[in-house]
């Protein structure tokens, strides 16, 4: 029978959850609303037990008995007052997490299994009291409560209950049809093959459907596949594996494309053959080569993550991920399937890293967005939520601080959200005596997954995320991950590694097996996987949805056949889920196989190699903008409080205290400093390997707002902004790896994307400016990641993002106590800004504020700002320098401010001297974004040595630090600004507060 | 030597440091072990001396902090004996060894009934540990007050420490008459969120999570068992200090090994 087991906390206790609903409903419109009382519900299904049984069950492993009180098979809506009652669950087949840990717990307490193929479904209910029309609750439901991709609720007014409540039992299956079968394919045409592809989301181009039909036209092949059995014609299991290995998303076929890029402004033409090779792998590789002996990358580009050197015993390991489409449909899951999923990246890298830290980024449309919202887009708020809800559940659960990370606000973010999930490890340098950055699988060696069971989640994620938001885009391309399981098989996997139970380990991500286990077979040089031995989540999977499914928190192993009982029993030991699903060869094939009858049956070669390469062009014309003519606002001060107050520069406080970011022990610089703990970081320091006193820098540099103008300088101010955070802190450019990450819209021009050529050569622009700042300052790219449809369209609408990288540094620390922070120290202290101001206010936060873009792009002048970075290092590592900001978003002024008010102190400051020296207006002078620029305060005493080390510099003495909470900027003895840092502050505060 | 066990596994995450902090302390390693195998009977509570549940998810909390966890404890049996896992943890207890439940650890204790064990009888949950009255998951330093009376062994002459909280269940639900106020009178409340000043609160931020009378903490009457909220184990060094940057330098460890420390004090 069905059985329903409610909880609800005791009426006379509080009900935090409930009042958080109402205080968040009450914020919005305001609905009548008196009280919200929420409810946990599981129901499930079982012939052993009775409902004494289940009564049992109840009090003994889920009721709190302080806080709860529980009904088995009634329902606490007969007894309650309330006028609508709502609850929500799960559609069939999402991942369950609450029902699945309801689950163990019962079948442990039960000592036995239920029933096979019975799962737990949790439920959360809602009684709301007060006077709500059938409308209002819809909204509340859908707007606060649920996702209908992945939920289904039920809405009933006190009215209905008695009526309708029977439908609360019943239990959400996945209906499947039992006919499990193989399709094969003819076609005439390639068009035949195109139209096949849109229908099944396999994203494929013309060129490469056409490479397709002569792969399978080949005389040869065959005749290969009349012996192996399988028959002339392909089957739709190697299409869809085509398809994943092919797709953007995997393959990086835009960054690897042949580019002739034309630049109209010059009459330049140049023919460049894969910006990824020339550019990124290109500067990587030149500044290996400076480096000589001295080449402290491990590995790079070639494993699932970076890898450099740390010291004698360890090397860091580094990824950062995008997860933009998911997080488009379900905030929640898309985020926190980001995080869990880059975290894997780590797992999987060399013999497998341990995590030390992540950090995210976020774009985001402003969450206070008035406008009527575009169909099938969700609130910016919406999204915000979802998005810092599922990294809270990522990281936090999983063990791992989130130690930095920014919040980055555009209009045009609205189209797409993006979702940059970074995570950083460490692994010893040898593990039983192996190279651990070092993959290799032999022939013979067994193919294991390990970890979660495969169901329809995440089935064209892969190619999903290479194409346009639209009106079709697939629900079931949403997944939640379970950060507990895969904990648990992280645990597991690093004590087997230890071990040395397995040769090798990868995970399975976009494409699941059919990546995983595709990219493994290289190393051997071919494979036979058994489709029909994968544990299944509920039964009717076709094999091409188990060969390509995503589901998460699974990782495939290569193991020597001796180690193999060992493994397995060391995995049953730690409650995770070992399946041998085949074997690894030197073939030259990939075979797969369900039922002994072989399904896929693909040459090696072609499948990884054989995907033709894109011929894009590229025209860049400069766009006309205009710097704008304005007068000198009278009033300085005001502006100074509204930039502070800007979504680009306020305080994340809120949504930084909600993740974890000390866990693991090795907090050295958090992401909130100062006084009263709420100064902005510039970047966090964390000690990796507990006795050492050696340490990471992380920090990221982002700068879409100035792409509008050149991505050439867009790029340019990411990496010098990401740098220059990770000089504040005390590193230094001896030893800082760079991650790019790409988030681009459409650059392949065609009908239905007129300006694609132009979009193709902000990305030209942007892997030369790559190119040069990287080299200049000798920091290699490690890893990345390109995401090249950001764009949403449905009829006549098309928002495109604008073009955006992220480029996260991570910094080496020699010594982790001469690290230093941002906030102001001591009444007294000297305070000077190091850098030149320039003219520069193109796309800044104070042209934005007054509505203008401007053409003044920031530029970074990298001679003069990598001798500053050097002179920096060594004025921080000697002691010399109390607090040390850079100056970003909202310039000067911004960095000032923020200094005083973390530090808790004061500023006096005089900046008639500077202003003349740059012949710059005192507006642009403060809130310019010139690049490579610090505030930085210093005990009296070093003053001398200070000034000497600097003396060939851009270094302006601005003023001193008071006792007094007054922020005063004067110009030839006229006060500009002056305001408190307390309400500086608070401005700063305000908005997301 | 004491042996310490740190037991690990089921979306526990603090191992690591709890194990350095461990190690600082009293110069011995703690030995990190899957509690599984605990479970399976393949290692015996008998041969430890200081047990620490450590802090984390245990299975993602997700039936409320350390409700699962509990049930593992509650209802496992040692391996084939059919001994009770409960049975033992209550001879570990009543032999006076040492028990300390941090964070998530805290939770289990509780809903173990190893605290407040107001009565001795171990298994009875008397009051619980739930969401933070703000319903959010935080992470802040907090200031703490030490009560000077308390038997516990862990907060012995401390007066007063600064410590991160990290959690989403963190405030004290129970009977106030019927059973915190006893624990007050019997000074079985070692730590409470006070405000910078020293004065003891209810009121947020100072206190994160609403908990009456800044309960922080708790131990059971001899004082052998203790559990917190706050971290002590990720303050072991001066450079984990929020504003470390701020501070004159006065020695290399952080104040949360005082805990440790005492605890290696008692077994030594």
């Amino acid at each position: 029978m069905i059985h329903r087991i409610e909880l609800i906390i005791k009426s006379h206790l509080s009900d935090p959850q409930g009042e958080k609903i109402l205080q968040q409903l009450s914020a919005g419109q305001s609905f009548p609303i008196t009280n919200i009382r929420t409810l946990s519900a599981y129901v499930f299904r079982s012939s052993k037990l009775n409902s004494s049984m289940v009564q049992e069950l109840c009090d003994a492993v889920l009721t709190d008995p302080v806080l709860h009180e529980n009904r088995v098979n009634q329902f606490f809506g007969d007894e309650l007052d309330f006028d609508w009652y709502v609850e929500v669950g799960f559609l069939p087949g999402v991942t369950d997490n609450v029902g699945r840990t309801a689950q163990e717990t019962f079948e442990a307490w039960l000592q036995s299994p239920l029933t096979q193929g019975e799962h737990v479904h949790s439920i959360r209910g809602f009684f709301f009291e007060g006077k709500l029309h059938q409308q209002d609750i819809e909204l509340i439901t859908n707007n606060f409560l649920m996702n209908d991709l992945i939920e289904h609720a039920t809405i009933l007014s006190k009215a209905e209950w008695s009526k309708h409540k029977a439908k609360l039992r019943t239990i959400p299956v996945v209906q499947l049809s039992d006919d499990i079968h193989v399709e094969t394919f003819t076609f005439k045409s390639a068009a035949e093959l195109m139209k096949l592809s849109q229908q099944r989301t396999l994203a494929l181009n013309d060129a490469e459907a056409e490479t397709i039909l002569d792969y399978f036209a080949q005389e040869t092949i065959q005749q290969q596949r009349l012996e192996a059995g399988i028959g002339k014609k392909p089957t739709d299991v190697e299409l869809e594996v085509l398809a994943q290995t092919w797709s953007e998303h995997c393959k990086h076929k835009i960054f690897n494309a042949n580019v002739n890029y034309e630049d109209t402004s010059t009459g330049q033409t140049e023919r460049i053959e894969s910006l990824y090779k020339t550019y990124v792998k290109g500067s990587t590789a030149k500044i290996r080569e400076a480096l000589g002996d001295n080449d402290w990358c491990i590995s790079v580009f070639s494993d699932n993550a970076g890898v450099v050197r740390f010291n004698d015993d360890w090397h860091v390991v580094m990824k950062v991920e995008t997860h933009n489409s998911p997080s488009a449909l379900d905030p929640y899951g898309g985020a926190l399937t980001g995080i869990v999923g880059v975290n894997r990246d780590v797992i999987g890298t060399g013999l497998g890293a341990e995590m030390v830290f992540n950090t995210n980024v976020f774009c985001f449309a402003s969450p206070f967005y008035e406008k009527p919202l575009p169909p099938k887009l969700m609130h910016p708020q919406r999204i915000f939520e979802g998005v810092r809800l599922g990294v809270e559940h990522g990281g936090n659960k999983s063990g791992i601080p989130t130690v930095n990370g920014t919040l980055v606000f555009h209009e045009r973010f609205l189209g797409k959200p993006l979702v940059f999930c970074g995570t950083g490890g460490i692994i010893p340098a040898t593990i039983n005596g192996q190279p651990s950055h070092q993959k290799k699988v032999e022939p013979g060696d067994i193919i294991v997954m390990v970890g979660g069971r495969i169901g329809k989640d995440g089935i064209h994620g892969a190619t999903f995320s290479s194409e346009a938001l639209h009106e079709g885009s697939p629900a079931t391309a949403v997944q939640i991950g379970d950060p507990i399981v895969q904990r648990r098989m992280y645990d597991f996997l690093l004590q087997a590694r230890d071990l040395g139970l397995y040769r090798c380990i990868t995970d399975n991500g976009a494409g699941g097996l059919s990546s995983s286990v595709g990219e493994m077979a290289q190393l051997s040089g071919g494979c036979h996987l058994q489709l029909d031995k994968a544990p299944l989540k509920y039964p009717g999977l076709q094999p091409w949805e188990i060969f390509i499914s995503e589901a998460q928190e699974r990782m495939t192993v290569a193991i020597p056949s001796d180690k193999l009982d060992q493994f397995l029993q060391l995995s049953e030991t730690m409650s995770v889920e070992s399946t041998v699903m085949g074997e690894f060869n030197d073939s030259g094939i990939l075979k797969a196989t369900y039922q002994d009858k072989v399904v896929a049956f693909l040459d090696m070669e072609f499948l990884h190699e054989g995907v033709p390469p894109m011929e894009l062009k590229a025209v860049w014309t400069p766009p006309a903008q205009q710097e704008p003519q304005l007068e000198l606002p009278s009033d300085l001060t005001s502006i100074l409080h509204t930039l502070l107050g800007r979504l680009n520069i306020c305080s994340k406080e809120r949504v930084v205290r909600q993740y974890d970011h000390e866990v693991q022990g090795g907090s050295v610089i958090k992401p909130l400093v100062g006084a009263d703990n709420d100064g902005p970081s510039d970047a966090a320091v964390v000690r990796p390997v507990l006795n050492s006193l050696e340490g990471l820098a992380v920090a990221n540099g982002i700068c879409s707002r100035y792409s509008d103008i050149d991505t050439y300088h867009m790029m340019a101010c990411s990496i010098d902004e990401a740098v220059r955070n990770i000089i504040a802190v005390g590193g230094s450019l001896e030893q800082i790896a760079g991650l790019d990450n790409f988030c681009w819209c459409d650059p392949i021009e065609s009908p239905s994307n007129p300006d694609g050529a132009y979009k193709m050569a902000q990305l030209v622009r942007a892997n030369k400016s790559l190119y040069d700042l990287t080299t200049i300052y000798g920091v290699p790219c490690i890893s990345g990641k390109d995401s090249m449809k950001n764009d949403y369209r449905f009829g006549d609408i098309h928002i495109a993002i604008p073009p955006t990288v992220l480029f996260t540094a991570i910094g080496k620390i020699n010594d982790i106590r001469k690290t230093i922070t941002m906030d102001a120290k001591q009444p007294g202290d000297l305070i000077y800004l190091l850098g030149d101001t320039k003219n520069e206010l193109g796309g800044s936060e104070y042209y934005d504020h007054l509505g203008y873009l401007g053409s003044n792009v920031p530029q970074v002048d990298t001679n003069s700002a990598k001798e500053r970075y050097e002179k920096l290092s060594e004025a921080i590592a000697s002691k010399w320098i109390s607090s040390c900001h850079d100056c970003s978003d909202g310039g000067l002024a911004v960095a000032l401010a923020e200094t005083a008010f973390a530090g808790g102190l004061g500023m006096q400051l005089d900046i008639s001297e500077v202003l003349a020296k740059s012949a710059l207006r005192s507006d642009t002078f403060l809130f310019s974004e010139s690049q490579s620029r610090f505030v930085v305060t210093i005990a009296p005493e070093h003053r001398t040595v200070f000034e000497n080390l600097f003396a060939t510099q851009s270094c302006y003495y601005l003023g001193e630090v008071s006792n007094t909470p007054d922020f005063v900027i004067t110009e030839n003895n006229t006060e500009m600004i002056h305001s408190s840092i307390i309400t500086l502050k608070e401005s700063w505060q305000a908005t997301l507060r | 030597m004491p042996k310490t066990l740190i037991l690990s596994g089921y979306g526990l995450n603090c191992e690591k440091e709890t194990a350095y902090s461990c190690q600082l302390a009293s110069g011995e390693e703690a030995e990190i072990i899957h509690t599984s195998q605990l479970i399976r009977g393949k290692i015996s509570l008998n041969d430890y001396h200081f047990l620490i549940f450590i802090g984390g998810f245990l299975d993602g909390d997700d039936l409320g902090a350390g409700r699962v966890g509990a049930n593992r404890f509650k209802y496992g049996t040692l391996g084939s004996s059919h001994l009770q896992l409960q049975d033992q943890l209550a001879e570990f207890v009543e032999s006076g060894k040492l028990v300390l439940g941090i964070c998530n650890g805290f939770q289990v204790l509780v809903k173990l009934g190893l605290l407040p064990a107001s009565q001795k009888t171990i298994g009875l949950q008397e009051i619980s540990l739930t969401s933070n009255h703000n319903s959010q998951f935080e992470n802040r330093w907090v200031h703490l007050s030490v009560n000077q009376a308390s038997k516990c062994i862990f907060t012995q002459n401390i007066t007063s420490i600064y410590l991160p909280v990290r959690h989403g269940e963190g405030r004290i639900e129970g009977d106030q008459e019927q059973i915190l106020k006893p624990l007050l009178e019997n000074n079985q409340i070692p730590l409470q969120y006070c405000t910078p000043e020293g004065e003891i609160t209810e009121e947020y931020p100072d206190n994160p999570n609403g908990s009456p009378w800044g309960i922080a903490s708790l131990c059971n009457q001899q004082g052998n068992v203790m559990g917190l909220m706050p971290h002590p184990e990720a303050f072991h060094h001066y450079t984990n200090h929020p504003h470390w940057t701020r501070l004159p330098y006065q020695k290399e460890e952080g104040d949360g090994l005082l805990l440790f420390k005492n605890a290696y004090q008692y077994l030594a």
